[in-house]
């Protein structure tokens, strides 16, 4: 078995296929390990990994925390609410000041796109993107591809659509890289309004009309409408959103069955319906789940290539 | 220059295999609160072999078995030029109050048995875990850890290398020491 191609993980547009299959076997494994009686294993110790939150998380800080904790590395952790960042420092002073704390490896959340690239090219630590602006969100985009693996064993050939907010999400832009890289089809939904221009190079269709999408697919993966991110009104209002785009049981019936997965935070009631989110179609809770293990992978296999410790 | 030696044939092997059944059973007897365990990859191998000849002389005992992966317990991740392959963890069954026997075919620095213990902790609080290895390749050890049951004593040297061979993967079971001249 071969290393990781990449120093960094930054984008799943700089993995090759290979690299992906690595890191869902290596999450095949510790997923196993996370099922244990005792969860942790002493992989990284000695390894540091800053957290950096410039921007709003809940879950994947949570989930990272964890996957750390369970790879028994020592972790740190910044938001930026509280911080010097406020202060007038720049990304790259911040960092190195983190850095000069011995830190071998930088989780980091940004609003500007293309911030860990910028930070790859100028420290000397191993970075893992945790969603940059409306850029990439790699290890949601992998824990998303793994959930359908484990769903029906492969991702080559099946049929994915995302709906909703395609223009504000980096979960969308990175699915569809990484389910492309594995041999599925993806095609989007959701109103022209939120659609990027570029969707034609990336060889994605469009549906504007919900249940022909729903009739076409086999995993629906249904995002939630970022509104923190929307500087203008791209539809009259949610509840119209919801009316035309909102996933209840009514547009499920009579066709056949289809997996409902979902990033989080879900708005009840907005892009599912509660009877939906709660039903056993819905694999949202697994992602989580597997979030830890694909975490795990992903900071084992980075930390492998950190040598003369 | 490659000089090759054989250390034990198939024959050598069925025997030595029977003998230490026989001394697993002088002080497991009926096997109720003992359990064999792996150790990933190559000790499975032998840990199978194991378990059939104890099936053999006491077919009436259940035999509880697993197989232990070492590889996120393991202390060179940092250390090694390739990347450690992970196995399976094949343990579904608790070690807590068990009498564990851990098994392996090659016993050099003690480190993959250092690790073995780690992982096998994360299954419960054996009662006590014991040792058994096909090859002892004694004055190796970097670590203090001993077998309990020895299949062949091996003084060999850093730059010797014991390779063992499985009918399952090499085609024959044998067992060979490689000295190889720099």
């Amino acid at each position: 078995m071969s290393n990781l191609s990449v120093d960094h993980l930054l984008g799943i547009k700089y993995l090759k296929k290979s690299d992906i299959d690595l890191i869902f076997k290596t999450a095949d494994n510790f997923k196993k390990i996370i099922n244990q009686p005792i969860k942790k294993v002493p992989s990284l110790r000695d390894i540091t990994i800053a957290n950096l939150f410039f921007e709003n998380s809940t879950r994947t800080k949570l989930s990272f925390e964890l996957a750390e904790k369970r790879l028994s590395a020592d972790v740190i952790n910044f938001a930026s609410a509280s911080s010097s960042v406020k202060k007038g420092e720049t990304l790259l002073d911040t960092v190195n000041n983190i850095l000069a704390m011995k830190v071998d490896i930088v989780v980091m959340r940004h609003p500007n796109p293309g911030a860990s690239v910028f930070l790859s090219r100028n420290i000397d630590a191993k970075i893992v993107n945790a969603g940059d602006g409306a850029h990439e969100h790699p290890t949601q985009a992998l824990l998303d591809a793994y959930s359908i693996r484990e769903k029906y064993g492969k991702v080559e050939g099946k049929k994915v659509v995302i709906v909703g907010d395609i223009l504000h999400s980096r979960v969308a832009l990175s699915n569809i890289y990484c389910l492309q890289k594995l041999g599925a089809e993806v095609k989007v939904c959701g109103p022209s309004s939120l659609m990027p221009k570029h969707l034609d190079a990336l060889g994605v269709e469009h549906f504007s009309n919900l249940k022909e999408a729903l009739k076409w697919c086999d995993v629906a993966n249904v995002l939630r409408i970022q509104l923190e991110r929307q500087d203008v009104n791209y539809f009259p209002s949610l509840r119209e959103y919801a009316m035309v785009y909102g996933i209840d049981k009514e547009v499920l019936d009579g066709l056949k069955e289809i997996t409902i997965m979902h990033p989080g935070p879900i708005n009840r009631g907005v892009e599912l319906s509660s009877d939906v989110a709660d039903s056993r179609h819905a694999i949202i809770l697994d992602q989580v789940e597997n979030g830890v293990a694909i975490r795990m992978a992903v900071l084992y296999l980075l930390a492998g290539k950190i040598k003369n410790k | 220059m490659i000089e090759e030696r054989q250390i034990l044939n198939q024959h050598d092997i069925e025997i030595t295999i029977e003998r230490l059944c026989q001394q697993l059973i002088e002080n497991h007897n009926d096997f109720t609160d003992t359990v064999i365990i792996g150790v990933q990859p190559r000790g499975t191998f032998l840990s199978k072999r194991i378990i059939t000849k104890l099936q053999t002389l006491i077919p009436s005992s259940p035999i509880q078995s697993g197989n232990v992966d070492i590889s996120f317990y393991r202390d060179d991740l940092m250390r090694r030029d390739e990347p450690i392959v992970p196995e399976v963890m094949d343990m579904n069954l608790s070690v807590e109050g068990k009498n564990v026997v851990l098994i392996d075919d090659v016993l050099f620095t003690g480190r993959s048995i250092r690790s073995a213990i780690d992982a096998l902790m994360a299954f419960g609080r054996p009662k006590s875990v014991e040792l058994l290895t096909l090859i002892d390749r004694r004055f190796s050890r970097h670590l203090p850890i001993q077998p309990n049951y020895v299949g062949r004593t091996i003084d060999a040297i850093e730059s010797e290398r014991v390779i063992v061979e499985w009918k399952e993967i090499n085609g024959k079971d044998r067992i060979l020491m490689v000295k190889s001249e720099k």
